[in-house]
């Protein structure tokens, strides 16, 4: 239980560890289509969690790197498939960024610094809960950028071929709303670096209490 | 479209890193100083320009016939860390001392996701070869443009007086989304 709030505060993923950022900027424009990417990475983390740490005893030092990206790339690929299959509007909206799982620092600075040291249930629950503290992240970031951005909150939208329903939120009209920028690249920067100065501003707080 | 405006869009209006967010890892990672941010900027260049026409010939005439395109990330993802690898050895053996400078940040690029990212983009916009050569010099050129910037930036924002719990990261994100909206002025051109 420790290892798993740990994963969502302490070692953050993406306000912490810095690792992980290209696809936290670019899916969090709608919020769905951000926790549909961090629970891809959920799923990506905990799969090869489970095979590198079983398999990490067989695999020799110097060919680490290659094998272990073969083995999160064999989990994204069915992820893409299944993913095209059943939801492919929402597919199209991640596009290359889901792919781009395999190149993510966090699934394999993971692999290399916990998983393939640690016994298969510690690497299971660390990837559980550092994938966790990603989707928290992410979820965090859409949720201000869409709703200062575009003056909505998509919970299912896309994705409502596989659930059957749909939720899409108006924000009643307002003189403040939307601040399209926000929904731009520039934006995705500003509100990253604005909650990142919030989360350290957080923690010195709670140091100085203690 | 011609292939001067092909490079000026890869490099400039649709920037990998401040419009597709590829490559911030070794944005934040690198850019403390203005020579580690030349030395990755080249090395990914050259890593980028020459992997592409590599994918470019595998997914064309392998994966395309053997109708296994499903395989493309894989593939390019062997690729390119196949290609580092060898690329890491030939500097070493032939230029000793480039390798001296260069030879720390070639590991680095096979997790670069504008690596990957450059090359996917190349596929999914249906890229001719010389379009892909002339697009992945641009975006590569763009990037190292970027990241010098923003190094020289980073370098003088040390020496100004920033509130605490803006040090560091954070005041580099607020750097990079004025760097992003200065480059979203660009579509113009």
């Amino acid at each position: 239980m420790k290892t798993i709030i740990n994963g969502i505060t302490k070692e953050n993923a993406i306000f912490v560890l810095m690792l992980g950022l290209c696809s936290a900027l670019a899916v969090t424009t709608t919020f769905e289509s951000a926790y549909v990417m961090g629970i891809c990475v959920l799923i990506v983390l905990l799969g090869s969690s489970f095979l590198i740490s079983l398999l990490s005893k067989w695999i020799p030092d110097h060919v680490q790197i290659p094998v272990y990206i073969l083995i999160i790339g064999t989990f994204v690929t069915i992820l893409e498939i299944f993913l095209e299959s059943y939801v492919p509007k929402l597919h199209d909206v991640l596009g290359i960024y889901l792919p781009l799982i395999v190149v993510n620092c966090i699934v394999l600075g993971r692999s290399l610094s916990v998983y393939s040291k640690e016994t298969l249930g510690k690497s299971l629950l660390d990837a559980l809960g550092i994938g966790l503290g990603y989707l928290f992240a992410l979820m965090v970031i859409a949720f201000f950028r869409e709703i200062l951005g575009t003056n909505t909150l998509t919970l299912m939208d896309h994705i409502s071929s596989l659930t059957g329903y749909r939720a899409v939120y108006h924000i009643p009209n307002n003189s403040i709303l939307p601040i399209s920028i926000l929904k731009e690249p520039a934006g995705a920067f500003l509100t990253l670096g604005l909650l990142m100065g919030f989360f350290n501003l957080l923690r010195a707080h709670k140091k100085g209490r203690v | 479209m011609s292939l001067a405006s092909l490079f000026v869009m890869s490099a400039l209006t649709s920037n990998i890193v401040l419009t597709k967010f590829l490559g911030i890892c070794p944005l934040m990672g690198t850019s403390g100083s203005t020579k580690k941010a030349f030395g990755m900027g080249v090395s990914v260049t050259l890593v980028v320009t020459l992997s592409s026409i590599i994918t470019y010939f595998l997914y064309h005439y392998v994966l395309v016939p053997s109708n296994s395109t499903y395989l493309e990330t894989l593939v390019f993802i062997l690729v390119i860390a196949c290609f580092v690898q060898i690329l890491k050895l030939c500097v070493k053996r032939f230029f000793p001392s480039l390798h001296k400078s260069l030879g720390i940040y070639l590991p680095l690029i096979t997790t670069n996701c504008a690596v990957l990212g450059i090359m996917l983009l190349n596929i999914s916009n249906e890229y001719t070869l010389l379009e892909t050569i002339v697009s992945s010099i641009g975006s590569s050129v763009g990037f190292t443009l970027v990241i010098y910037v923003f190094s020289s930036i980073r370098e003088y924002l040390d020496t100004r007086k920033v509130p605490n719990c803006m040090k560091g990261y954070p005041i580099a994100f607020i750097v990079a989304a004025i760097m992003a909206l200065l480059f979203a002025r660009y579509v113009g051109i």
